[in-house]
C-alpha cells in the first residue's frame, strides 16, 4: 500500500470535518487560520475529527501536538510527515 | 405521552415499534414521538404485554395522554385490549372539541396544507373527512395566513419557541442570583494530559468531562442545588443527573441528561458523554435522555467565553457555567507564575438557596479540581 499524498490527506480531513459539520464550506476556509474557529468546532467535534482521521490514516495526534494541527495546512502537513516517517 | 422536558405540552405521535401481544420490558424503545426537539425514541417505563395501540400517526397528544394500553404481567392482554379508555386516563384539552372523523392520511395532508380539519368537519356535518375533502378545501379556500412550513425551518421555529417559553418562564418565576469564581486548574489539566498520554485517541478524556465529574461530586455535598421546584416546594434529588447544554449546528440547544454523573469514573463519564453528544447531534434521542436532569451545566469555553451568566432551566434550581481554560499570571507563594485558570459560575434560585449555599458549592468544585486524582 502506498502512503497517501497530501491531496489525499487533505480530502480525508475535509471528509472527516464534513461528517461533523455538513454545512462547512471549504472554499472559504483559510488554510492558515484556526479550523475550529472558522467552522465552530468545539473540542468534542475536533476530537471526533482526529479520531476519524486516526481510523482512516492510522495517525494518532497526541495531545501534546494539538498546537501543530490547529489549521488545515498544519493538520495536513502534520499527518503527511507522520505518514512519511512511519 | 411522557413529558420530555418541562417545556413540553404535547407531542406528535409518529410510529409504533411494537405490536399487540408483544412482551416489552422497561426501557425498550416502543415508539417515536416528534417534539420541538426533534424525533425522540420513547422508552417504555413499565414491563408487560402490549394490549392495544391507541395513538395514530401524526396525532398530537398532550403530555399524560394515552398512547397505548399495556397488560401487566399475569394479566390477559386481550382482556386489557377490550377495556374502554376511561376519560380520566385520556385528558383532552378543554373544552373538548367534537371528535373529527377522518383518515390518518387526511389528517396528515391537512396539517401539511394548513387546512383546519375541524372547520371542514363542521361544514360536512360530522361526516368523515377524506383526503379528497382536504385537498379540495386547500384549493378552494384562501390559504391561512401562515401555511404549514414543512421541514427544517418549521422545526427550528418550534425549537426556538420552546426555548423562549422555558426561558421566559425561568425569568418570570425564578429569582436568580449569580456567583462566579476563578479556579486554578493547572494540576487538573496537567493530570489529564498525563492520563490521556497513555490512552488511544478514541479513549481520550476531554477537560469538560473532568470538570463535570468535579461538579457532580460537589453537588453531592451541596444537595440543595440538585433537584426540582414543583408545586411551590423544592424536591431535592438523591440522583445527580447533569443536563448538558448541547448546541446544534443548525441552531438551538438540547439539554440531555448525563445520568448518575457522580457515580461514573472519569473514563466512563467521558464515554457516557460521548454517547449522549453523538446521539443528540445525530438526532437519535431517547425519552430517558430528556426527562429527568436535576441540574444543568453549560460549557461555553470552547467558544472563547470566559464567564457564563446562565438562565436556570425550570423546574431545576441551579445552572453551572464553565468558561474557557486560560493561562494567566497568578501569585503563588509570593511568586508570579503562569497557571491555567477556569471561571466557574453558578446561577441559583433564591426560592431555595442563598449566595452562601452557592459559595459553598463553588468552593467544593475548586477543592475537587485541586485533587484531580480523586475524581
Amino acid at each position: 500500500m502506498t502512503a497517501p499524498d497530501r491531496a489525499a490527506i487533505r480530502q480525508a480531513v475535509i471528509d472527516a470535518v464534513l461528517t461533523i459539520a455538513p454545512e462547512a464550506d471549504f472554499a472559504t476556509v483559510v488554510p492558515t487560520k484556526s479550523l475550529r474557529e472558522q467552522l465552530d468546532l468545539d473540542s468534542f467535534d475536533y476530537l471526533n475529527v482526529l479520531i476519524a482521521l486516526a481510523r482512516q490514516l492510522h495517525v494518532e495526534v497526541p495531545e501534546a501536538d494539538y498546537g501543530k494541527v490547529e489549521t488545515l495546512d498544519g493538520l495536513v502537513g502534520y499527518i503527511a510527515q507522520r505518514v512519511a516517517t512511519a | 405521552m411522557p413529558s420530555l422536558g418541562a417545556d413540553m405540552e404535547a407531542g406528535t405521535f409518529i410510529q409504533w415499534n411494537i405490536a399487540p401481544g408483544q412482551a416489552v420490558k422497561r426501557g425498550d424503545v416502543v415508539c417515536v414521538v416528534e417534539t420541538e426537539k426533534g424525533a425522540v425514541d420513547v422508552e417504555i417505563w413499565a414491563s408487560g404485554t402490549v394490549a392495544r395501540l391507541v395513538a395514530e400517526p401524526r396525532q398530537r397528544i398532550p403530555v399524560g395522554g394515552v398512547l397505548a394500553l399495556l397488560a401487566a404481567e399475569g394479566e390477559d392482554w386481550r382482556a386489557v385490549a377490550a377495556t374502554p379508555i376511561a376519560p380520566a386516563e385520556a385528558p383532552r384539552p378543554a373544552p373538548a372539541p367534537a371528535p373529527v372523523r377522518s383518515s390518518p392520511a387526511a389528517r396528515k395532508r391537512a396539517e401539511e396544507l394548513g387546512v383546519d380539519i375541524a372547520a371542514l368537519a363542521a361544514k360536512k356535518g360530522g361526516a368523515p373527512i377524506t383526503l379528497a375533502d382536504v385537498e379540495g378545501a386547500a384549493q378552494t379556500a384562501p390559504r391561512a395566513a401562515a401555511p404549514a412550513v414543512a421541514g427544517e425551518g418549521a422545526a427550528r421555529t418550534g425549537m426556538r419557541q420552546a426555548i423562549a417559553a422555558a426561558m421566559a418562564r425561568s425569568k418570570r418565576e425564578i429569582p436568580h442570583y449569580y456567583l462566579g469564581c476563578e479556579v486554578e486548574v493547572e494540576r487538573a489539566a496537567t493530570w489529564l494530559e498525563q492520563f490521556n498520554a497513555g490512552r488511544p485517541i478514541g479513549e481520550r478524556v476531554l477537560f469538560a468531562a473532568l470538570a463535570f465529574k468535579a461538579i457532580a461530586l460537589a453537588l453531592r455535598e451541596v444537595p440543595d442545588l440538585n433537584g426540582v421546584f414543583v408545586d411551590g416546594a423544592f424536591r431535592p434529588s438523591a440522583a445527580i443527573h447533569l443536563g448538558v447544554v448541547t448546541s446544534l449546528r443548525e441552531g438551538g440547544v438540547i439539554v440531555p441528561a448525563l445520568h448518575d454523573a457522580d457515580k461514573l469514573g472519569v473514563p466512563d463519564l467521558m464515554a457516557a458523554l460521548r454517547d449522549l453528544l453523538t446521539r443528540v447531534r445525530a438526532g437519535q434521542l431517547r425519552s430517558s435522555d430528556l426527562a429527568d436532569a436535576t441540574t444543568t451545566v453549560t460549557n461555553l469555553g470552547d467558544l472563547g467565553v470566559e464567564t457564563v451568566y446562565g438562565v436556570i432551566y425550570p423546574p431545576q434550581v441551579a445552572l453551572i457555567g464553565l468558561g474557557r481554560v486560560v493561562a494567566r499570571p497568578i501569585a503563588r507563594e509570593q511568586q508570579i507564575v503562569a497557571a491555567r485558570m477556569l471561571t466557574v459560575t453558578l446561577s441559583g434560585d433564591h426560592r431555595v438557596t442563598d449566595g452562601m449555599t452557592g459559595a459553598r458549592f463553588l468552593s467544593k468544585v475548586r477543592e475537587r479540581l485541586a485533587r484531580p486524582e480523586g475524581l
